[in-house]
Protein backbone atom coordinates (compact mmCIF):
# COMPACT_ATOMS: atom_id res chain seq x y z
CA UNK A 1 0.00 0.00 0.00
CA UNK A 2 1.15 3.22 -0.67
CA UNK A 3 2.01 5.72 1.64
CA UNK A 4 0.98 8.91 0.53
CA UNK A 5 -1.10 9.59 -2.71
CA UNK A 6 -2.15 11.93 -4.55
CA UNK A 7 -5.47 10.83 -7.59
CA UNK A 8 -6.07 12.97 -10.25
CA UNK A 9 -5.21 16.07 -8.44
CA UNK A 10 -5.70 19.65 -10.04
CA UNK A 11 -5.70 22.83 -9.10
CA UNK A 12 -5.65 26.48 -10.68
CA UNK A 13 -5.77 30.03 -9.12
CA UNK A 14 -8.67 32.49 -10.57
CA UNK A 15 -8.60 30.21 -14.02
CA UNK A 16 -5.35 29.78 -14.29
CA UNK A 17 -4.29 26.06 -14.23
CA UNK A 18 -1.31 25.41 -12.51
CA UNK A 19 -1.68 21.96 -11.57
CA UNK A 20 -3.71 19.29 -13.60
CA UNK A 21 -4.24 15.92 -13.19
CA UNK A 22 -0.91 14.83 -11.23
CA UNK A 23 -0.73 11.55 -9.56
CA UNK A 24 1.50 10.42 -7.55
CA UNK A 25 2.67 7.41 -5.17
CA UNK A 26 5.11 6.96 -2.43
CA UNK A 27 6.23 4.11 -0.35
CA UNK A 28 7.04 4.61 3.05
CA UNK A 29 10.49 5.76 3.83
CA UNK A 30 11.23 6.56 0.24
CA UNK A 31 13.03 9.79 -0.52
CA UNK A 32 11.25 11.51 -4.07
CA UNK A 33 12.74 14.69 -5.63
CA UNK A 34 10.70 16.65 -7.93
CA UNK A 35 12.14 18.64 -10.13
CA UNK A 36 10.56 21.51 -11.93
CA UNK A 37 10.99 25.02 -13.28
CA UNK A 38 10.25 28.12 -11.65
CA UNK A 39 6.96 29.40 -11.11
CA UNK A 40 5.34 26.40 -12.52
CA UNK A 41 3.54 25.24 -9.44
CA UNK A 42 6.01 23.21 -6.77
CA UNK A 43 5.29 25.29 -4.08
CA UNK A 44 1.49 24.81 -5.20
CA UNK A 45 1.91 20.97 -5.08
CA UNK A 46 3.68 21.41 -1.35
CA UNK A 47 1.05 23.73 0.10
CA UNK A 48 -1.43 20.57 -1.70
CA UNK A 49 -0.16 18.12 0.41
CA UNK A 50 0.45 19.99 3.80
CA UNK A 51 -3.30 20.52 3.19
CA UNK A 52 -2.58 24.64 3.19
CA UNK A 53 -4.64 25.04 0.36
CA UNK A 54 -7.34 22.15 -1.13
CA UNK A 55 -7.74 20.62 -4.63
CA UNK A 56 -10.18 21.47 -7.35
CA UNK A 57 -10.46 18.22 -7.87
CA UNK A 58 -8.58 14.87 -7.11
CA UNK A 59 -8.01 13.08 -3.89
CA UNK A 60 -4.45 13.29 -1.51
CA UNK A 61 -4.31 10.33 0.49
CA UNK A 62 -1.60 10.01 3.48
CA UNK A 63 -1.64 6.56 5.11
CA UNK A 64 -5.05 5.42 4.28
CA UNK A 65 -6.67 8.48 5.42
CA UNK A 66 -7.76 11.63 2.88
CA UNK A 67 -6.01 14.90 3.88
CA UNK A 68 -8.64 17.48 4.59
CA UNK A 69 -6.27 20.39 6.39
CA UNK A 70 -2.88 21.00 7.81
CA UNK A 71 -1.08 19.29 10.43
CA UNK A 72 1.66 18.33 12.01
CA UNK A 73 2.60 14.84 10.60
CA UNK A 74 3.17 16.19 7.38
CA UNK A 75 6.08 18.78 8.39
CA UNK A 76 6.81 21.50 5.77
CA UNK A 77 9.91 23.31 5.30
CA UNK A 78 9.27 26.07 4.09
CA UNK A 79 10.90 27.62 0.89
CA UNK A 80 10.98 30.94 2.55
CA UNK A 81 12.39 29.76 6.04
CA UNK A 82 8.95 31.21 7.63
CA UNK A 83 10.73 31.62 10.84
CA UNK A 84 8.88 34.28 13.21
CA UNK A 85 10.65 37.22 13.03
CA UNK A 86 10.08 37.98 16.55
CA UNK A 87 10.82 35.09 18.55
CA UNK A 88 14.92 33.50 18.70
CA UNK A 89 16.03 30.28 17.32
CA UNK A 90 14.94 28.37 20.49
CA UNK A 91 11.83 30.29 21.24
CA UNK A 92 10.97 29.00 17.39
CA UNK A 93 11.90 25.83 17.94
CA UNK A 94 9.62 25.48 21.18
CA UNK A 95 6.64 26.63 19.80
CA UNK A 96 6.36 23.87 17.47
CA UNK A 97 7.43 21.64 20.21
CA UNK A 98 4.84 22.85 22.92
CA UNK A 99 1.97 23.02 20.15
CA UNK A 100 2.76 19.74 19.10
CA UNK A 101 3.68 17.73 22.17
CA UNK A 102 1.44 19.34 25.16
CA UNK A 103 1.59 15.81 27.12
CA UNK A 104 5.50 16.32 27.84
CA UNK A 105 7.11 17.79 30.91
CA UNK A 106 8.36 21.74 30.19
CA UNK A 107 11.65 19.85 30.86
CA UNK A 108 10.83 17.25 28.16
CA UNK A 109 9.82 19.56 25.82
CA UNK A 110 12.81 21.73 26.47
CA UNK A 111 15.19 18.66 25.63
CA UNK A 112 13.60 18.15 22.81
CA UNK A 113 14.03 21.69 21.35
CA UNK A 114 17.73 21.62 22.73
CA UNK A 115 18.62 18.11 20.66
CA UNK A 116 17.08 19.67 17.47
CA UNK A 117 19.11 22.47 17.47
CA UNK A 118 21.77 20.85 18.33
CA UNK A 119 21.41 18.29 15.65
CA UNK A 120 21.76 21.70 13.01
CA UNK A 121 24.97 22.32 14.62
CA UNK A 122 23.22 26.02 16.28
CA UNK A 123 24.58 25.15 19.51
CA UNK A 124 25.59 28.45 19.97
CA UNK A 125 23.00 30.61 18.38
CA UNK A 126 19.79 28.93 20.47
CA UNK A 127 19.37 33.07 21.66
CA UNK A 128 19.69 34.80 18.17
CA UNK A 129 16.48 36.41 16.37
CA UNK A 130 16.13 35.22 12.85
CA UNK A 131 17.65 38.24 11.61
CA UNK A 132 20.59 37.69 13.30
CA UNK A 133 21.41 34.81 11.31
CA UNK A 134 22.83 33.68 7.86
CA UNK A 135 20.40 32.34 5.31
CA UNK A 136 21.80 29.08 5.40
CA UNK A 137 21.57 28.86 9.57
CA UNK A 138 18.24 30.19 9.34
CA UNK A 139 17.06 27.27 6.84
CA UNK A 140 18.96 24.89 9.44
CA UNK A 141 16.51 26.28 11.90
CA UNK A 142 13.73 25.46 9.72
CA UNK A 143 14.44 21.85 9.21
CA UNK A 144 15.51 21.61 12.88
CA UNK A 145 11.73 23.47 13.78
CA UNK A 146 10.10 20.63 11.26
CA UNK A 147 12.43 17.59 12.68
CA UNK A 148 11.47 18.09 16.10
CA UNK A 149 7.66 18.10 15.80
CA UNK A 150 8.74 14.56 14.32
CA UNK A 151 6.38 14.30 11.23
CA UNK A 152 5.70 11.34 9.22
CA UNK A 153 6.39 13.04 5.88
CA UNK A 154 9.22 15.57 5.83
CA UNK A 155 8.09 18.10 3.03
CA UNK A 156 10.91 20.14 0.97
CA UNK A 157 9.98 23.44 -0.68
CA UNK A 158 13.48 23.86 -2.30
CA UNK A 159 15.06 24.54 1.12
CA UNK A 160 18.13 25.41 -0.52
CA UNK A 161 17.77 27.16 -3.71
CA UNK A 162 18.30 30.66 -2.22
CA UNK A 163 21.61 29.00 -0.73
CA UNK A 164 25.52 29.56 -1.90
CA UNK A 165 26.69 26.41 -3.36
CA UNK A 166 29.84 25.88 -0.27
CA UNK A 167 26.26 26.27 2.01
CA UNK A 168 24.71 23.94 -0.07
CA UNK A 169 26.65 21.49 -0.34
CA UNK A 170 27.05 21.14 3.58
CA UNK A 171 23.69 21.43 4.00
CA UNK A 172 22.72 18.50 1.26
CA UNK A 173 25.17 16.22 3.03
CA UNK A 174 22.90 17.22 6.61
CA UNK A 175 19.90 16.61 4.84
CA UNK A 176 20.95 12.99 3.31
CA UNK A 177 22.50 12.17 6.89
CA UNK A 178 19.84 13.22 8.74
CA UNK A 179 17.72 11.14 6.37
CA UNK A 180 19.83 7.94 6.37
CA UNK A 181 19.39 7.87 10.21
CA UNK A 182 15.64 7.48 10.58
CA UNK A 183 14.41 6.27 7.33
CA UNK A 184 11.37 9.43 7.08
CA UNK A 185 9.37 9.63 4.00
CA UNK A 186 10.54 12.80 2.44
CA UNK A 187 9.02 15.15 -0.74
CA UNK A 188 12.17 17.36 -1.90
CA UNK A 189 11.11 20.30 -4.39
CA UNK A 190 14.46 21.13 -5.89
CA UNK A 191 15.27 22.94 -9.28
CA UNK A 192 18.83 21.38 -9.21
CA UNK A 193 19.07 18.06 -10.91
CA UNK A 194 22.16 17.03 -9.44
CA UNK A 195 20.71 17.72 -5.84
CA UNK A 196 17.91 15.80 -6.96
CA UNK A 197 20.17 12.27 -7.90
CA UNK A 198 22.58 13.41 -4.59
CA UNK A 199 19.75 12.17 -2.42
CA UNK A 200 16.67 10.72 -3.72
CA UNK A 201 15.43 7.20 -4.57
CA UNK A 202 13.25 8.56 -7.64
CA UNK A 203 13.17 11.76 -9.37
CA UNK A 204 9.96 12.91 -10.92
CA UNK A 205 10.34 15.44 -13.21
CA UNK A 206 7.06 18.12 -13.23
CA UNK A 207 6.21 19.34 -16.76
CA UNK A 208 5.72 23.42 -17.47
CA UNK A 209 2.65 24.96 -16.63
CA UNK A 210 -0.30 26.19 -17.35
CA UNK A 211 -1.60 22.45 -16.06
CA UNK A 212 1.55 21.47 -14.77
CA UNK A 213 1.82 18.03 -14.36
CA UNK A 214 4.78 14.81 -12.85
CA UNK A 215 6.20 12.81 -15.22
CA UNK A 216 6.95 9.75 -15.43
CA UNK A 217 9.27 8.42 -12.12
CA UNK A 218 12.86 7.89 -12.69
CA UNK A 219 14.38 5.87 -10.59
CA UNK A 220 17.88 6.36 -8.95
CA UNK A 221 19.75 3.31 -8.62
CA UNK A 222 22.94 4.47 -6.95
CA UNK A 223 25.02 3.09 -3.88
CA UNK A 224 24.37 4.86 -0.79
CA UNK A 225 26.02 6.65 0.92
CA UNK A 226 26.54 8.88 -2.21
CA UNK A 227 29.26 10.67 -2.34
CA UNK A 228 29.12 13.79 -3.88
CA UNK A 229 32.79 13.97 -5.60
CA UNK A 230 32.48 10.37 -6.62
CA UNK A 231 29.24 10.25 -8.49
CA UNK A 232 30.99 12.78 -10.85
CA UNK A 233 32.65 9.50 -12.41
CA UNK A 234 29.80 7.66 -12.05
CA UNK A 235 28.55 6.39 -15.63
CA UNK A 236 25.30 5.74 -13.88
CA UNK A 237 24.86 9.34 -12.27
CA UNK A 238 25.86 10.73 -15.37
CA UNK A 239 23.46 9.55 -17.75
CA UNK A 240 20.32 10.10 -14.90
CA UNK A 241 21.58 13.70 -15.10
CA UNK A 242 21.88 13.61 -18.88
CA UNK A 243 18.25 11.83 -19.58
CA UNK A 244 16.49 14.47 -16.78
CA UNK A 245 18.11 17.37 -18.41
CA UNK A 246 16.99 16.81 -21.38
CA UNK A 247 13.62 15.90 -20.39
CA UNK A 248 13.43 19.31 -18.21
CA UNK A 249 14.90 21.19 -21.47
CA UNK A 250 12.75 19.74 -23.89
CA UNK A 251 9.75 20.66 -21.63
CA UNK A 252 10.55 24.37 -22.51
CA UNK A 253 12.00 23.60 -26.19
CA UNK A 254 8.24 22.69 -26.80
CA UNK A 255 7.19 25.49 -25.44
CA UNK A 256 9.32 27.64 -27.53
CA UNK A 257 7.71 26.46 -30.68
CA UNK A 258 4.39 26.96 -28.97
CA UNK A 259 4.89 29.84 -28.39
CA UNK A 260 6.42 30.72 -31.94
CA UNK A 261 2.97 29.29 -32.84
CA UNK A 262 1.25 31.46 -31.51
CA UNK A 263 2.80 34.54 -33.00
CA UNK A 264 1.03 33.99 -35.97
CA UNK A 265 0.23 36.93 -37.62
CA UNK A 266 -4.05 37.19 -37.93
CA UNK A 267 -5.07 36.72 -41.27
CA UNK A 268 -6.45 40.21 -41.72
CA UNK A 269 -5.39 42.78 -43.74
CA UNK A 270 -5.12 46.69 -42.93
CA UNK A 271 -7.81 49.11 -43.95
CA UNK A 272 -7.59 51.95 -46.83
CA UNK A 273 -8.94 54.91 -44.91
CA UNK A 274 -9.51 56.65 -47.93
CA UNK A 275 -11.79 53.79 -48.88
CA UNK A 276 -14.19 53.08 -46.00
CA UNK A 277 -15.52 49.61 -45.90
CA UNK A 278 -19.45 49.42 -45.72
CA UNK A 279 -21.14 46.34 -46.43
CA UNK A 280 -17.68 44.74 -47.65
CA UNK A 281 -16.10 41.83 -45.44
CA UNK A 282 -12.59 42.46 -44.27
CA UNK A 283 -9.66 41.57 -46.64
CA UNK A 284 -8.26 38.53 -45.45
CA UNK A 285 -4.04 37.87 -46.53
CA UNK A 286 -5.66 34.14 -47.98
CA UNK A 287 -8.03 35.09 -49.39
CA UNK A 288 -5.95 38.46 -51.68
CA UNK A 289 -3.21 35.65 -52.31
CA UNK A 290 -5.48 33.88 -54.19
CA UNK A 291 -7.03 36.14 -55.94
CA UNK A 292 -3.27 37.16 -57.25
CA UNK A 293 -2.79 34.16 -58.38
CA UNK A 294 -6.22 33.84 -60.28
CA UNK A 295 -5.12 36.97 -61.64
CA UNK A 296 -1.82 35.87 -63.57
CA UNK B 1 33.17 60.23 12.17
CA UNK B 2 34.56 63.46 11.31
CA UNK B 3 32.04 64.14 8.69
CA UNK B 4 29.46 62.90 11.61
CA UNK B 5 30.49 65.41 13.86
CA UNK B 6 30.31 68.30 11.53
CA UNK B 7 26.56 66.71 10.37
CA UNK B 8 25.59 67.08 14.00
CA UNK B 9 27.01 70.45 14.04
CA UNK B 10 25.28 72.31 11.00
CA UNK B 11 21.84 70.15 12.49
CA UNK B 12 22.12 72.57 15.89
CA UNK B 13 23.61 75.31 13.96
CA UNK B 14 20.15 75.53 11.62
CA UNK B 15 18.00 74.44 14.19
CA UNK B 16 19.62 77.92 16.42
CA UNK B 17 19.27 79.68 13.38
CA UNK B 18 15.42 78.74 13.34
CA UNK B 19 14.79 79.46 16.65
CA UNK B 20 16.51 83.09 16.35
CA UNK B 21 14.23 83.71 13.27
CA UNK B 22 11.57 82.43 15.35
CA UNK B 23 11.95 85.11 18.07
CA UNK B 24 12.45 87.54 14.75
CA UNK B 25 9.47 87.08 13.56
CA UNK B 26 7.74 87.55 17.18
CA UNK B 27 9.55 90.66 17.42
CA UNK B 28 7.78 91.93 14.19
CA UNK B 29 4.76 90.82 14.67
CA UNK B 30 5.00 93.18 18.01
CA UNK B 31 4.90 96.33 15.36
CA UNK B 32 1.58 95.07 13.98
CA UNK B 33 -0.12 93.85 16.92
CA UNK B 34 0.21 96.18 20.10
CA UNK B 35 -1.35 93.85 22.25
CA UNK B 36 1.24 90.73 21.85
CA UNK B 37 3.67 90.79 24.43
CA UNK B 38 7.63 91.42 23.21
CA UNK B 39 9.87 88.10 24.40
CA UNK B 40 11.19 90.19 26.95
CA UNK B 41 7.85 91.21 28.62
CA UNK B 42 6.58 87.28 28.04
CA UNK B 43 9.87 86.20 29.68
CA UNK B 44 9.27 88.95 32.66
CA UNK B 45 5.23 87.53 33.32
CA UNK B 46 6.08 83.85 32.95
CA UNK B 47 9.22 83.66 35.24
CA UNK B 48 7.65 82.73 38.22
CA UNK B 49 6.34 79.53 36.59
CA UNK B 50 9.54 78.29 34.41
CA UNK B 51 12.14 78.72 37.53
CA UNK B 52 9.60 77.25 39.84
CA UNK B 53 8.18 74.77 37.62
CA UNK B 54 6.83 72.61 40.51
CA UNK B 55 5.43 75.29 43.04
CA UNK B 56 2.31 75.17 44.36
CA UNK B 57 0.85 78.19 45.14
CA UNK B 58 -2.63 77.54 45.36
CA UNK B 59 -5.11 75.54 42.85
CA UNK B 60 -5.06 77.82 40.23
CA UNK B 61 -1.54 79.09 40.65
CA UNK B 62 1.19 76.23 40.26
CA UNK B 63 4.36 75.73 38.30
CA UNK B 64 4.58 74.92 34.29
CA UNK B 65 5.79 71.23 35.27
CA UNK B 66 2.83 70.86 38.25
CA UNK B 67 0.38 72.00 35.90
CA UNK B 68 1.70 69.66 32.84
CA UNK B 69 1.96 66.84 35.05
CA UNK B 70 -1.70 66.67 36.17
CA UNK B 71 -2.42 67.23 32.41
CA UNK B 72 -0.51 64.48 31.42
CA UNK B 73 -2.04 62.19 33.99
CA UNK B 74 -5.29 62.79 32.82
CA UNK B 75 -3.99 62.20 29.21
CA UNK B 76 -2.43 58.79 29.90
CA UNK B 77 -5.92 57.34 31.33
CA UNK B 78 -7.76 58.59 27.91
CA UNK B 79 -5.12 57.33 25.53
CA UNK B 80 -4.90 54.01 27.92
CA UNK B 81 -8.66 53.53 27.55
CA UNK B 82 -8.39 54.30 23.32
CA UNK B 83 -5.66 51.81 23.37
CA UNK B 84 -7.45 49.19 25.27
CA UNK B 85 -10.46 50.04 23.02
CA UNK B 86 -9.07 50.59 19.63
CA UNK B 87 -6.36 47.39 19.29
CA UNK B 88 -9.23 45.01 19.47
CA UNK B 89 -11.75 46.82 17.31
CA UNK B 90 -8.90 47.23 14.85
CA UNK B 91 -8.42 43.59 15.44
CA UNK B 92 -11.88 42.76 14.09
CA UNK B 93 -12.14 45.35 11.18
CA UNK B 94 -8.36 43.48 10.19
CA UNK B 95 -9.49 39.78 10.40
CA UNK B 96 -13.38 40.03 9.39
CA UNK B 97 -14.40 41.19 6.28
CA UNK B 98 -18.21 41.60 7.29
CA UNK B 99 -16.93 42.94 9.98
CA UNK B 100 -15.42 45.93 8.63
CA UNK B 101 -18.59 46.27 5.97
CA UNK B 102 -20.54 46.97 8.82
CA UNK B 103 -18.38 49.33 11.47
CA UNK B 104 -15.93 51.00 8.48
CA UNK B 105 -18.41 53.73 7.48
CA UNK B 106 -19.48 54.18 11.04
CA UNK B 107 -15.51 54.40 12.11
CA UNK B 108 -15.20 57.11 8.88
CA UNK B 109 -18.15 59.03 9.75
CA UNK B 110 -16.64 59.55 14.08
CA UNK B 111 -13.50 60.13 12.75
CA UNK B 112 -12.98 63.91 12.03
CA UNK B 113 -15.64 64.50 14.71
CA UNK B 114 -13.72 67.31 16.88
CA UNK B 115 -13.47 66.81 20.69
CA UNK B 116 -15.59 69.98 21.26
CA UNK B 117 -18.10 67.85 19.68
CA UNK B 118 -17.47 65.17 21.64
CA UNK B 119 -17.22 66.97 25.07
CA UNK B 120 -21.01 67.49 25.16
CA UNK B 121 -21.95 64.20 24.77
CA UNK B 122 -19.73 63.07 26.99
CA UNK B 123 -20.75 64.95 29.85
CA UNK B 124 -24.54 63.84 28.82
CA UNK B 125 -23.69 59.90 29.10
CA UNK B 126 -21.95 60.34 32.29
CA UNK B 127 -24.25 62.83 34.48
CA UNK B 128 -25.60 60.48 36.06
CA UNK B 129 -22.64 60.14 37.79
CA UNK B 130 -22.69 63.61 39.66
CA UNK B 131 -19.69 64.97 40.54
CA UNK B 132 -17.49 62.77 38.43
CA UNK B 133 -19.29 63.50 35.53
CA UNK B 134 -16.30 65.98 34.39
CA UNK B 135 -13.59 63.71 35.15
CA UNK B 136 -15.37 61.24 32.92
CA UNK B 137 -16.84 63.64 30.53
CA UNK B 138 -13.07 64.18 29.80
CA UNK B 139 -11.68 60.80 29.86
CA UNK B 140 -14.37 59.58 26.83
CA UNK B 141 -13.59 62.89 24.79
CA UNK B 142 -9.91 61.90 24.74
CA UNK B 143 -10.34 58.41 23.86
CA UNK B 144 -12.80 58.87 21.65
CA UNK B 145 -10.24 61.22 20.14
CA UNK B 146 -7.07 59.61 20.24
CA UNK B 147 -8.09 55.89 19.38
CA UNK B 148 -8.82 56.29 15.30
CA UNK B 149 -4.78 55.61 14.63
CA UNK B 150 -4.75 53.22 16.70
CA UNK B 151 -7.91 51.42 15.18
CA UNK B 152 -7.01 52.05 11.39
CA UNK B 153 -3.24 51.26 12.01
CA UNK B 154 -3.67 47.93 13.53
CA UNK B 155 -6.49 47.18 11.32
CA UNK B 156 -4.43 47.46 8.24
CA UNK B 157 -1.49 45.67 10.45
CA UNK B 158 -3.57 42.78 10.69
CA UNK B 159 -4.37 42.40 6.96
CA UNK B 160 -1.00 42.87 5.97
CA UNK B 161 0.44 39.89 8.33
CA UNK B 162 2.65 37.52 6.14
CA UNK B 163 0.77 34.56 5.09
CA UNK B 164 3.75 32.48 5.71
CA UNK B 165 3.37 33.26 9.16
CA UNK B 166 -0.40 32.03 9.29
CA UNK B 167 0.78 28.86 7.79
CA UNK B 168 3.08 27.73 10.05
CA UNK B 169 0.33 28.26 12.85
CA UNK B 170 -1.70 26.46 10.49
CA UNK B 171 0.41 23.38 10.39
CA UNK B 172 1.09 23.46 14.11
CA UNK B 173 -2.61 23.16 14.42
CA UNK B 174 -2.53 26.44 16.88
CA UNK B 175 -5.25 26.81 18.88
CA UNK B 176 -7.26 30.20 18.43
CA UNK B 177 -5.90 31.85 21.25
CA UNK B 178 -2.91 30.60 20.47
CA UNK B 179 -2.68 31.53 16.85
CA UNK B 180 -3.78 35.01 17.86
CA UNK B 181 -1.22 36.06 20.86
CA UNK B 182 1.60 34.17 19.66
CA UNK B 183 1.50 35.28 16.00
CA UNK B 184 -0.96 37.21 15.08
CA UNK B 185 -0.57 40.32 17.42
CA UNK B 186 3.14 39.81 17.46
CA UNK B 187 3.40 40.31 13.10
CA UNK B 188 1.14 42.79 13.84
CA UNK B 189 2.70 45.19 16.55
CA UNK B 190 4.99 47.18 14.42
CA UNK B 191 1.79 48.66 13.21
CA UNK B 192 0.30 48.78 16.10
CA UNK B 193 2.91 51.22 17.55
CA UNK B 194 2.51 53.12 14.74
CA UNK B 195 -1.03 53.64 15.95
CA UNK B 196 -0.20 54.47 19.46
CA UNK B 197 2.00 57.13 18.62
CA UNK B 198 -0.45 58.92 16.52
CA UNK B 199 -2.94 58.60 18.93
CA UNK B 200 -0.81 59.60 21.94
CA UNK B 201 -0.45 62.85 19.76
CA UNK B 202 -4.10 63.58 19.44
CA UNK B 203 -4.73 62.48 23.17
CA UNK B 204 -1.78 65.30 23.64
CA UNK B 205 -3.79 67.79 21.36
CA UNK B 206 -7.02 67.37 22.81
CA UNK B 207 -6.39 67.83 26.31
CA UNK B 208 -6.26 71.57 25.54
CA UNK B 209 -9.80 71.62 24.68
CA UNK B 210 -10.91 69.45 27.41
CA UNK B 211 -9.21 71.21 30.29
CA UNK B 212 -11.23 74.13 28.61
CA UNK B 213 -14.29 72.90 28.60
CA UNK B 214 -14.12 71.52 31.65
CA UNK B 215 -11.68 73.95 34.01
CA UNK B 216 -9.71 70.67 35.03
CA UNK B 217 -6.10 72.18 36.25
CA UNK B 218 -3.70 71.81 34.10
CA UNK B 219 -1.84 73.29 30.69
CA UNK B 220 -4.92 73.88 28.88
CA UNK B 221 -6.69 75.78 31.90
CA UNK B 222 -3.29 77.91 32.64
CA UNK B 223 -3.70 79.41 28.55
CA UNK B 224 -7.43 80.11 29.35
CA UNK B 225 -6.55 81.65 32.77
CA UNK B 226 -3.66 83.67 30.68
CA UNK B 227 -6.16 84.91 28.37
CA UNK B 228 -9.25 85.69 31.33
CA UNK B 229 -6.40 87.79 33.12
CA UNK B 230 -4.93 89.13 30.00
CA UNK B 231 -1.61 87.91 30.94
CA UNK B 232 -1.18 87.17 27.10
CA UNK B 233 2.54 86.29 27.43
CA UNK B 234 1.53 83.14 28.97
CA UNK B 235 -0.76 82.22 26.44
CA UNK B 236 2.83 81.71 24.69
CA UNK B 237 4.80 79.98 27.21
CA UNK B 238 1.31 77.78 27.26
CA UNK B 239 1.52 76.83 23.94
CA UNK B 240 5.32 76.30 23.75
CA UNK B 241 5.07 74.29 26.53
CA UNK B 242 2.30 72.03 25.42
CA UNK B 243 4.30 71.81 21.97
CA UNK B 244 8.12 71.07 23.82
CA UNK B 245 5.93 67.95 26.10
CA UNK B 246 4.32 67.03 22.49
CA UNK B 247 7.32 66.98 20.97
CA UNK B 248 8.97 64.68 23.44
CA UNK B 249 5.95 62.38 23.96
CA UNK B 250 6.37 61.67 20.20
CA UNK B 251 10.06 61.35 20.07
CA UNK B 252 9.54 58.74 23.47
CA UNK B 253 6.89 56.64 20.95
CA UNK B 254 9.28 56.69 18.11
CA UNK B 255 12.17 54.75 20.15
CA UNK B 256 9.54 51.87 21.41
CA UNK B 257 8.12 51.89 17.97
CA UNK B 258 11.94 51.54 16.20
CA UNK B 259 12.17 48.84 19.28
CA UNK B 260 8.92 46.89 17.59
CA UNK B 261 10.15 47.21 14.37
CA UNK B 262 10.43 43.12 13.98
CA UNK B 263 10.14 42.04 10.09
N1 LIG C 1 -2.38 31.87 -3.88
C1 LIG C 1 -2.23 32.04 -5.20
N2 LIG C 1 -3.07 32.81 -5.89
C2 LIG C 1 -2.94 32.99 -7.22
N3 LIG C 1 -1.97 32.43 -7.94
C3 LIG C 1 -1.09 31.64 -7.32
C4 LIG C 1 -1.16 31.41 -5.92
N4 LIG C 1 -0.15 30.58 -5.58
C5 LIG C 1 0.51 30.33 -6.72
N5 LIG C 1 -0.03 30.96 -7.76
C6 LIG C 1 0.43 30.88 -9.16
O1 LIG C 1 0.69 29.55 -9.45
C7 LIG C 1 1.86 29.42 -10.25
C8 LIG C 1 2.81 28.45 -9.58
O2 LIG C 1 3.26 29.00 -8.36
P1 LIG C 1 4.21 28.20 -7.38
O3 LIG C 1 4.48 29.06 -6.22
O4 LIG C 1 3.58 26.88 -7.10
O5 LIG C 1 5.50 28.01 -8.27
P2 LIG C 1 6.89 27.33 -7.88
O6 LIG C 1 7.12 26.26 -8.86
O7 LIG C 1 6.92 26.99 -6.47
O8 LIG C 1 7.89 28.52 -8.18
P3 LIG C 1 9.30 28.84 -7.47
O9 LIG C 1 10.29 27.88 -8.00
O10 LIG C 1 9.58 30.24 -7.93
O11 LIG C 1 9.08 28.73 -6.02
C9 LIG C 1 2.42 30.82 -10.42
O12 LIG C 1 2.07 31.28 -11.71
C10 LIG C 1 1.73 31.63 -9.38
O13 LIG C 1 1.51 32.92 -9.84
MG1 LIG D 1 8.03 27.58 -4.88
Amino acid sequence: MSFLELKHVSKSFGGHAVLKDVNLSLIEGEFVAIVGYSGHGKTTLMSLIAGLTRPDSGEIILEGKPITGPGPDRGLVFQNYSLLPWLTVGENIALAVDSVFPALSPEERAAKVDKHIAMVKLSHAKDRLPRQLSGGMRQRVSVARTLAINPRILLLDEPLSALDALTRANLQDEISQIWQADKKTVVLITNSVDEALLLADRVIPLTLGPGATLAAPITVDLPRPRDRIALNHEPEFKRLRAQITEQLLGYSAARRTHVSRKLVLPDILPEDLDHPRVNRPPRRLSEEKRELISQS
Amino acid sequence: MNSKFQNAALSTALALIGVGLFFLLWLALNRFAPDLPTPTSTWQGARIYIVEPFAYRGEQDQGLLSLTSKSLILVAKGYFIALLIGAPIGFCLGLSKNFTRTFDPIVQVLRPVSPLAWFPLGMVLFLGTGGQALEYGALFTIAVCAMWPTVLNTAVGVRAIPQDYLNVGRVLRLSKTKMLFKIMVPATLPYMFTGFRLSLGIAWLVIVAVEMLTGKVGIGQFIQDAYMNANYGNIIVGILTIGIVGYILDRLMSVVEARFKTA
